[in-house]
């Protein structure tokens, strides 16, 4: 299930959704959120913008490249997109499988490209007031490597 | 028409989300995005100033490609989700 949406989620909801799967031995989950600092500067909220469309399209082209690496029973990928808080809810991922490896492995490789080719950017607004456009991260980019 | 759009800061900059060009301006993408530069010294400035990815009908491309009339292009920065 792919869902790219304004309001939060429900980590129990999504869960005991994947986990209602027949032949499920491991769910590994990530959850990313609204984090207060970054790059040592203060932050006060985020926006968040994506190209619809194309973003569900990625998602689900990243979906079915994970399916032919691991075994992958289910999954889930939600993504907000507007106005969001410190500590809110930004992306979950959950991937249930037979065997804990192929879970673990797939969740991470989902997030690492997610967070390199899906069509979403962050714009902070600063304590001070001021609001500046997340620049993209080189160790994003390097985490890639490892899935080549 | 090729359907362009903007995302992001680029389009902040540019102040503009989406616009339409003639299909007989640009055969591909480089030649759409030397379009775009020509259009204000502002465009050339603010596409030329920072790495621009580009979708083409929303997959995304690091090469020319050829476009025909109908397309949609996509011009954004590196992108920051997850």
């Amino acid at each position: 299930m792919i869902k790219v949406q304004e309001q939060d989620f429900n980590q129990q909801i999504e869960y005991e959704r994947l986990r209602s799967k027949t032949s499920i031995g491991a769910i590994v989950t990530f959850t990313g959120l609204v984090r207060d600092i970054n790059q040592g500067q203060s932050v006060s909220d985020l926006s968040l913008e994506h190209y619809p469309g194309m973003t569900e399209k990625c998602l689900v082209e990243i979906v079915e490249q994970a399916k032919k690496r691991w075994d992958i029973i289910e999954s889930t990928i939600i993504h907000r997109v507007g106005q969001l808080a410190i500590s809110e809810q930004i992306v979950y991922v959950g991937i249930a499988s037979q065997h804990r490896g192929d879970a673990f492995a797939a969740c991470e490789f989902v997030m690492d490209y997610l967070k390199t080719q899906a069509p979403f950017w962050k714009k902070e607004t600063m304590a001070d007031g001021q609001t500046k456009w997340v620049d993209a991260r080189e160790d994003d980019q390097l985490a890639l490597n490892k899935w080549a | 028409m090729i359907k362009v759009l903007f995302f992001a800061k680029l389009s902040e900059q540019l102040g503009l989300r989406e616009l339409q060009v003639a299909a007989s301006a640009a055969e591909n993408t480089d030649q759409l995005l030397d379009y775009l530069k020509q259009y204000d010294p502002k465009w050339e400035q603010v596409l030329s100033a920072q790495p621009c990815l580009k979708a083409v009908n929303q997959n995304m491309v690091n090469h020319n490609v050829p476009l025909n009339s109908g397309d949609e292009v996509a011009f954004f920065p590196p992108v920051t989700g997850g």
